[in-house]
């Protein structure tokens, strides 16, 4: 198993008004080849920062951490991953296809590659027949799936994802982890996933890592004994209940003090 | 459509206001008349009068109405729209200078604002200097400018639009800067896990977000540019143009001139904006921003 983020006593700290903010402190991890990694935590315990970390959105105060081998700054500029926030991001002026394009054309593709690559990701999240739609004529899902074809279009090995669902009702979540986890079976993707939600990231993931806050840290990594075929209704077996409740022991313990 | 009832109402109420003014303001001088001739004229003869003195102190409607038609529609049935009497001829010659400096005024605009949202030094010392300029009374630089540039051998169409330039590159400044700031912190972001280029972040990015910031700032630059080159023609006494229309009739107290170069001069910048509001509308709705 080859390591694809290895993050060593990584430490930053925010200088804000009222002081400074350890948002991350001494973090240490290692993330392999075609893990789904979920990072679970209250609100401030530093997971979207972990990420932009690894994203090369923040510059870490201290310590040391790689993406496939080589600095954030430089795995960016080689696309080694993809990104999705929180919120869909798309641009209203562009159609769905023109979205997805962006990064293309920012890349430098070809245009025959592009229309290639723009049937492929709207195939992977069932948006076929949309590319000529804009995003208001679509639902919050669907535009957050087109968001996560956006991050797939130029086949990055890496997709870091900061609660893609987070704004989604129960139903629409559901139906997007069965089909995220689909696509990560079939892409052998390496995945970095933040999340709010227990069962998503249990369902989800082969590794969670639960965070405390101030300062941000790892509080627990649990390596998932789910089978990588998981049915949405493996969210009722005791395995998948039992792993729960040690995220849940971890997230309280965490939480500690306050 | 729902707008022409209200917009009927008002342009009523102002010409009712209108006539009012002008019985009000031209009546002294119809009893003047009639004193010095030692006659005795009853209140309806006295608005008839009012209505179509010569030089009066408030021209009626009709009369403004009439000479714009003199001098547009009649100099076109004869063939001769871009004679010098024609007022065809004279907006055209402010429009011109509108134009160009509405478009150097918005190239300039958009120049800065460019530099000042990606230069840090330019952040910091080009706004209050852009500020500065639009304190000075343009009266007062006006002449300077055109004194000025026709030291250097540059005089006529150039100098107005100098003017208008002038006028009409702040609101694109102040417009723009704030347009092509308003993309959100994490679609900056986005640009940058995407390794763009800061031209790519401007073209693909900032530039289409401005838009809807753009066009509001257009709208007053083309006002301000079609003052600017009104103000140009004044203080050289230039023989031509909307502006030399309102000089030539204040010297000779042709009121009813003066007002009809001033309402061809508001129905011009009436119809500049209306124009760029129906851009606006096509290009946001096109980019799904309206
Ligand atoms: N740009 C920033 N400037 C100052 N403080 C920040 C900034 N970004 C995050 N923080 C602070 O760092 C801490 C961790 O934030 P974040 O990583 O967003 O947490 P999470 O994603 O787990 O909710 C929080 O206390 C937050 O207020
Ligand atoms: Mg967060």
């Amino acid at each position: 198993m080859s390591s694809v983020i290895s993050a060593k006593n990584l430490s930053l700290t925010f200088q804000t008004n009222d002081g400074p903010v350890h948002a991350l402190k001494d973090i240490n991890l290692e993330i392999n080849k075609g893990d789904f990694v979920s990072f679970i935590g209250p609100s401030g315990c530093g997971k979207t920062t972990f990420l932009r970390c690894m994203a090369d959105l923040e510059q870490p105060a201290a310590g040391e951490i790689t993406v496939n081998g080589v600095s954030p700054a430089e795995a960016r500029k080689a696309r080694a991953y993809g990104y999705v926030f929180q919120h869909a991001g798309l641009y209203p002026w562009r159609t769905i296809g023109g979205n997805i394009r962006l990064p293309l054309e920012i890349m430098g593709v070809d245009k025959a590659e592009q229309d290639k690559s723009v049937k492929e990701v709207l195939e992977l999240v069932h948006l076929e027949g949309f590319e000529n739609k804009y995003p208001w004529q679509l639902s919050g899902g669907m535009q957050q799936r087109a968001s996560i074809a956006r991050a797939l279009a130029f086949q990055a090995d890496i997709l870091l994802m900061d609660e893609p669902f987070g704004a989604l009702d129960e139903i629409v979540r559901d139906h997007l982890n069965e089909q995220l986890l689909e696509l990560w079976a079939r892409t052998n993707k390496t995945i970095g996933f933040v999340t709010h939600s227990i069962p998503e990231a249990v369902y989800l993931s082969t590794k969670i890592v639960v965070m405390s806050p101030r300062p941000g840290r790892i509080h627990d990594v649990i390596e998932s004994t789910l089978p990588k075929e998981r049915p949405l209704d493996i969210r009722d077996s005791p395995e998948f209940i039992e792993i729960a409740h040690r995220v849940r022991d971890g997230l309280r313990a965490g939480h500690g003090d306050d | 459509m729902r707008n022409i009832g209200p917009i009927l109402t008002v342009v009523a109420a102002i010409f009712v206001l209108w006539y009012a003014g002008a019985v009000a303001l031209n009546a002294p001088w119809a009893y003047d008349k009639a004193k010095r001739a030692n006659v005795e004229i009853t209140f309806s003869e006295m608005v008839a009068d009012t209505m179509q003195q010569k030089k009066p102190k408030l021209p009626a409607p009709h009369q403004v109405g009439k000479e714009i038609w003199k001098t547009t529609g009649e100099m076109v049935a004869k063939g001769r729209a871009f004679s010098k009497r024609s007022l065809i001829y004279h907006s055209w010659i402010t429009l011109s200078a509108t134009l160009l400096g509405f478009a150097l005024g918005t190239g300039l605009g958009v120049a800065l604002s460019v530099g000042i949202v990606y230069n840090r030094t330019m952040d910091m010392s080009v706004m209050p200097w852009v500020i500065a300029s639009q304190t000075i009374p343009i009266l007062a630089i006006a002449p300077m400018i055109i004194v000025v540039l026709n030291a250097i051998g540059i005089s006529g169409l150039l100098p107005k639009a100098v003017i208008s330039m002038y006028l009409s590159f702040f609101p694109v400044v102040v417009g723009m800067v704030k347009g092509l700031r308003s993309p959100d912190h994490m679609m900056v972001d986005q640009m940058k896990t995407w390794s763009a280029t800061k031209g790519q972040e401007f073209w693909k990015l900032r530039l289409p977000s401005s838009m809807p910031f753009l066009f509001p700032s257009l709208k007053v630059a083309m006002a301000a540019s079609l003052v600017g080159a009104i103000v140009g023609e004044l203080p050289t006494g230039a023989v031509a143009g909307l502006g030399a229309r309102l000089l030539a009739g204040s010297y000779y107290g042709q009121t009813i001139q003066i007002w009809s170069a001033l309402i061809t001069a508001a129905a011009l910048a009436a119809a500049l904006v209306a124009i760029i509001g129906v851009i606006q509308k096509v290009v946001l709705k096109r980019m799904g921003m309206a």
